[in-house]
């Protein structure tokens, strides 16, 4: 087994996932099988090569930091989950003092 | 009107000669939706009011004078590309309710030219997948066989196109997902060179792979399309700042062109089923009497499923981060914020999104990045120059889209590699970001369609249409699939 489910439990964390016992197993054995295909690239003679990034180089495009107002803030309101006074509600993250 | 019998540019010139309205044919196309859709299930959403009031809007620009290159012509939009004031799901729960806030370019460019948009169509969530299996709504049906799927991510374009449930559509292509689906259903299907046509407002799921395409019926609708999508836009920071040729006008002086086709000897391997081999050898065959063909090798080729399924889910794993349950999107019932990320991410995602996230992640993480994301990137550059090294030696590369034709509902399913590993010949073109088509050359004897393939080097575009346009007109294949 490439990956154990301690690990699987450590990456779902990073990714903010989470799994019942059932999904855990199934996952660590499927993760376990296409990690083990992933091998074959260990095969490839990659010394002195540059990795590819991106396919189309070009250099990053520059702009003028300019505020634009975008025309219509009811449209990008209304998919929140929920709103209160024009602002959208989310948990409390701070602590009283 | 004979839907059997109709492209974008026959419709076209029947709009322009005023023997149908735009309201007219809205009214066939609404009833033929309603008529066919129950069997495949192409759509996610089909607002009847809002296409005829689109076709009403197109008929007066008709009238004043104003008409655009595709007023009046029902087209299909694939559930990731926004359309302002209308759903776009990606086919998962995580965005059931969202309304899109604004229009991708590519909406705006055929909002300009009068197109009118039947609806979304459905996809593997998040364009994850190869089936349309994978759509959080219900799958999608293969016309030609209902126990097959149409292929995905794009299945529910492909399907709209090939029912003539609208006669052109726009597609997302990551691995393959507008090529193998066309192929599967017996349409044209065409992935654009990468940084041809915008992405802005298209969801992202791997930005270095992503590019948008269209669906048509045959080669000039597919070229007409790519005419109104193609070209800069600022908005998207890797859209290429070039000219763009006119690629009907292009196809259509080039008839008589002679290429040079180079043949990858990895794509016709024994791996390939012998009735796809049986077809394009006769396709090649019918070539060899105009143009040159060449055997070539691209060496790297089978390396390209193992490279793709690291590089694809880590930049997925960062892109899919935004799904949070904070600003928009599905928002699960938490106690504190790192439970309301998690149940909301792990209720509103589905099982193969989850598989790429938790993949990406891991090939990002720390003490894994260098084994595995870093690894795949350097062989991406391999797979890129056995493509650079072939453009050398010939001006096209023919293959096949697909090792099969279509597979059973459910086939795949169970084993996710295996449903990988259908994306082989598509993915590596993907990786080194040039342009192919998927053009229909014939169908199995359990009539099933076959897709031909054409690769073209970076922003050669026109070249890849003009071979794709030589091979149906060599071919005159009319492919209308049996649910019609």
């Amino acid at each position: 087994m490439p990956i154990s489910k301690d690990e699987v439990l450590k990456i779902a964390h990073l990714a903010k996932l989470e799994f019942s016992s059932e999904e855990l197993e199934n996952f660590t054995q499927e993760l376990s099988k296409i990690l083990d295909y992933f091998q074959e690239l260990r095969e490839v003679d990659t010394s002195g090569v540059v990795p590819t990034f991106h396919p189309y180089k070009k250099m990053t495009p520059f702009r003028e930091d300019e505020v634009k107002e975008f025309e219509d803030l009811q449209a990008l309101l209304q998919n929140a989950p929920e709103l209160k006074e024009g602002a959208i509600v989310v948990p409390k993250v701070v602590k009283a003092p | 009107m004979d839907l059997k019998n109709i492209t974008i540019l026959s419709l076209y010139s029947e709009l322009k000669e005023r023997r149908i309205s735009c309201r007219e044919v809205a009214q066939v196309f609404l009833e033929h939706v309603r008529k066919v859709d129950p069997k495949v299930r192409a759509f996610l959403y089909v607002n009847e009011e809002w296409v005829l009031k689109q076709a009403e809007e197109a008929d007066r620009r008709w009238r004043e004078g104003r008409a655009g290159a595709l007023e009046g012509i029902p087209i299909s939009i694939k559930d990731n590309i926004l359309i302002k004031g209308h759903p776009t799901t990606c086919a998962s729960r995580i965005l059931a309710n969202y309304i899109a806030p604004y229009d991708a370019t590519v909406i705006e460019r055929l909002k300009r030219e009068g197109a009118i948009f039947l609806g979304k169509t459905n996809m593997d969530e998040f364009a994850m997948g190869s089936s349309t299996e994978n759509s959080a709504f219900h799958p999608t049906y293969n016309p030609w066989d209902l126990e097959r799927v149409p292929g995905g991510s794009s299945g529910g374009s492909a399907v709209a196109v090939s029912t003539r449930m609208g006669l052109g559509s726009l597609g997302s292509d990551t691995g393959g997902s507008i090529r193998q689906p066309a192929s599967f259903c017996g349409v044209v299907g065409m992935k654009p060179t990468y940084g041809l046509v915008s992405r802005f407002g298209l969801v992202a799921f791997a930005s270095s792979l992503d590019q948008i395409g269209p669906f048509a019926l045959d080669v000039e609708d597919t070229a007409l399309l790519l005419n109104i999508i193609a070209g800069f836009d600022p908005r998207d920071s890797t859209s290429a700042d070039i000219e763009v040729p006119n690629y009907l006008t292009f196809i259509r002086e080039n008839v008589q062109q002679k290429f040079v086709i180079g043949l990858p000897r990895e794509y016709f391997s024994g791996d390939l089923d012998p009735e796809v081999t049986k077809i394009l050898e006769e396709v090649i065959k019918a070539l060899s009497e105009k143009h040159t063909i060449k055997e070539i090798n691209l060496p790297h080729t089978k390396y390209s499923i193992a490279t793709y399924y690291i590089v694809a889910p880590a930049e997925a794993s960062s892109n899919l981060a935004r799904y949070d349950g904070i600003k928009y999107g599905f928002r699960a019932d938490a106690k504190g914020l790192i439970d309301l990320y998690k149940k909301s991410r792990s209720l509103g995602f589905g099982k193969e999104v989850k598989r790429r996230i938790m993949l990406g992640t891991y090939a990002l993480s720390a003490g894994y990045y260098d084994a595995y994301y870093l690894k795949a990137s350097k062989v991406r550059t391999l797979i890129k120059e056995d493509f650079e090294r072939a453009f050398k030696e010939v001006d096209l590369i023919l293959a096949p889209t697909t090792p099969t034709p279509p597979f059973k509902i459910g086939e795949k399913t169970k084993d996710p590699l295996q449903m990988y590993l259908s994306d082989i010949f598509t993915i590596p073109v993907n990786l080194a970001g040039l342009p192919a088509i998927s053009i229909p050359v014939g169908l199995t004897a359990e009539r099933l369609p076959v897709g031909a393939q054409i690769i073209g080097p970076a922003f050669r575009d026109e070249l890849v249409l003009t071979l794709a346009y030589q091979i149906e007109k060599t071919l005159c294949l009319k492919l209308t699939p049996p649910i019609l």
